[in-house]
């Protein structure tokens, strides 16, 4: 009987040959925080009286949530993680190198990697074919310290992808369109494996986003093969060498299928208070916004940056409109910056945030105030996720949020293509 | 055995309903976090809430971030134990790593403000308020043995590792 990936992973790392349901201690490739959940890591981590970080693994601290900070309150957090940093010699990305799970994307995460952060969408990573997770902070810091942890090693749901997206439609509409279907916790404790012929024609920032939502489905990983689209992701960052193919057996066992044809998908929306709240754009086409936001570890790469530009070029935000655009990391701005898209959104009337978490989790730079609504291409819409909890927060395409700008209010992209 | 009140909640409260993330910066200053718990869930909560009392949800509670926060200001403010339908995967592990049970059982049989006795060994709910009792789901073995030890770190201070 064969495995599906996330079981071909345990078994590699936790040197056993594991099934659904077993559970196991395995090796960890890499374990990270955040400057939100990183202070209570490393307090936890030196009252389990670690000294430091385990040889066998990578340890990185991202200081993205509040970059620069906001107060002094995350000033203090972000000194106590640059002293752990220095003490220890653990990877440091400094306000302004980006989102956590960017950089892990760019820089870090490898085929067939076991990998554990502090941030419920450390799954981003599957878009690589690692096995990634997210955690609270005492069981990275125990991670951290051990160099390895146990995990129940989980059922998969295969979600077989045939064809190509059509015009419009990306990889935020799929992954949507797909917890729209299973619900909000339709795979808790779950794996989502993708795979199927469709799956060559997804792009590494595509699996990126599909990944990264993974965890709204409740999943545990949203994990992708590893085939020659991640070959060329990977050379194209100088890791050639980090590449390993990562493919399930083909008698692998999964515990339901769920199909999707990529090319019958249209633009989707997840309304107001629940990720899984999902209707096709056309159904709430009109509903004004006072805020657009395009970024995050969801839609703030390169590709998510071109797909908006493309639309508000030659364009004008509509006045009653702000829009707001965070790209993922350093190196994405700079190559939107060479692309001429900065300046596409500058002449829009957008405002360009440091690479980092933005608006996102309602901490600073977009707040949202009471009875207002934004678009945004991230991956959470909770009641006083982007700060007030009389707000309401509708989440989209990058296309979608280009198209909404313009017009003000919920926009089918396909009328600007 | 457990005793206190029930503050009952809906479906789908995530960690951003217990501790929303505008106060990220508050985290390392735990009394002051702690007295917005629940706050976009029920503002009157933290004011309410006594210690010994349960949090009583619907189905995925706990959806969200992997901020430990959030069981942790619920911990904080005297609740003994959360009762749900689901539970999302990572708050799970979390408020078990905090020494925080979590009872999955059929929540519709309780309401806001009843009265509940809990044998944690026994795996008993009594709603002293209808008369009803209830039966929870098994803790996986690995969870109790955490949980046993009254969390995570005092589960590896004592074993040293982590032995299944
Ligand atoms: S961009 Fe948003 S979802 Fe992503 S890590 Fe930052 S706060 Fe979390």
């Amino acid at each position: 009987m064969g495995k599906t990936i996330s079981e071909l992973i345990l078994s590699a790392k936790s040197g056993s040959d594991v099934r659904a349901g077993d559970i196991v201690v395995a090796q960890v490739d890499l374990a990270f925080v955040q400057d939100t959940t990183g202070p209570l890591t490393v307090r936890q981590f030196r009252a389990a009286k670690f000294k430091k970080p385990a040889e066998t693994l990578k340890a990185a601290l991202f200081l993205d949530h509040a970059a620069p900070s906001q107060s002094r309150e995350m000033s203090n957090d972000h000194i106590l993680l640059r002293e752990f940093a220095a003490q220890t010699g653990a990877f440091l990305s400094e306000v302004g190198d980006g989102v956590c799970h960017q950089i892990v994307a760019e820089s870090f995460a490898k085929p067939g990697d076991l990998i554990v952060g502090t941030d419920s969408h450390t799954v981003t990573a599957g878009g690589l074919g690692a096995f990634a997770c997210g955690m609270g902070s005492s069981d990275v810091a125990i991670a951290l310290g051990l160099g390895r942890t146990w995990f129940r090693v989980p059922e998969t749901f295969l979600i077989e992808l045939k064809g190509k997206f059509s015009k419009g439609v990306n990889a935020k509409d799929l992954i949507l369109y797909l917890i729209g279907k299973i619900g909000a916790d339709g795979a808790t404790y779950k794996a989502l494996e993708f795979g199927g012929s469709g799956v060559a024609n997804v792009t590494m920032p595509q699996r990126l986003t599909v990944s990264n939502m993974a965890v709204e489905a409740g999943a545990k990983v949203g994990i992708f093969p590893a085939d020659e689209v991640t070959m060329r992701f990977l050379t194209e960052q100088g890791r050639a060498d980090h590449y390993m193919p990562v493919q399930a057996d083909d008698d692998a066992v999964y515990e339901k299928t769920i199909t999707i044809k990529l090319g019958e998908l249209e633009p989707m929306v997840a309304k107001p208070h629940t990720v899984d709240n999902v209707v096709p754009v056309k159904e709430v086409a009109g509903t004004k916004v006072q805020q657009v936001s395009i970024g995050t570890c969801t839609n703030g790469r390169l590709e998510d940056l071109k797909i908006a530009a493309k639309i508000l070029k030659g364009q004008y935000r509509n006045l009653k409109t702000r829009l707001i655009i965070a790209p993922a990391s350093r190196d994405i701005l700079m190559a939107a910056t060479e692309a001429g898209y900065i300046e596409t959104f500058l002449e829009a009337g957008g405002v360009i945030l440091p690479p980092g978490c933005g608006s996102c989790l309602g901490l600073h730079q977009g707040v949202l105030g009471d009875g207002e609504s934004c678009f945004s291409t991230a991956n959470r819409n909770f009641k006083g996720r982007m700060g007030s909890p009389e707000a309401f927060v509708y989440l989209g395409s990058p296309a979608t949020a280009a198209a909404t700008a313009i017009k003000g209010e919920i926009t089918d992209p396909r009328e600007f293509l | 055995m457990l005793k206190g009140k029930a503050f009952k909640f809906g479906d789908d409260i995530s960690t951003d309903h217990i501790i929303p993330g505008k106060y990220a910066y508050l985290r390392s200053n735990l009394p002051e976090l702690a007295k917005h718990v629940m706050e976009d869930a029920d503002p009157l909560f933290a004011s309410r809430v006594k210690p010994g009392d349960f949090i009583v949800g619907g189905n995925n509670f706990g959806l969200g971030s992997s901020r430990e926060h959030a069981p942790l200001v619920i911990k904080m403010a005297g609740v003994k134990a959360i009762l749900a339908k689901s539970v999302a995967r990572i708050f799970f592990r979390n408020a078990i790593n905090l020494g925080l049970p979590i009872l999955i059982c059929n929540t519709d049989d309780i309401a806001n403000g009843d009265q509940l006795e809990i044998e944690l060994e026994a795996g008993i709910i009594r709603n002293k308020t209808n008369g009803k009792v209830l039966t929870f789901g098994k803790i996986p073995d690995v969870m109790l043995k955490i949980l046993d030890e009254g969390g995570l770190l005092p589960y590896i201070e004592k074993h040293g590792d982590i032995k299944l």
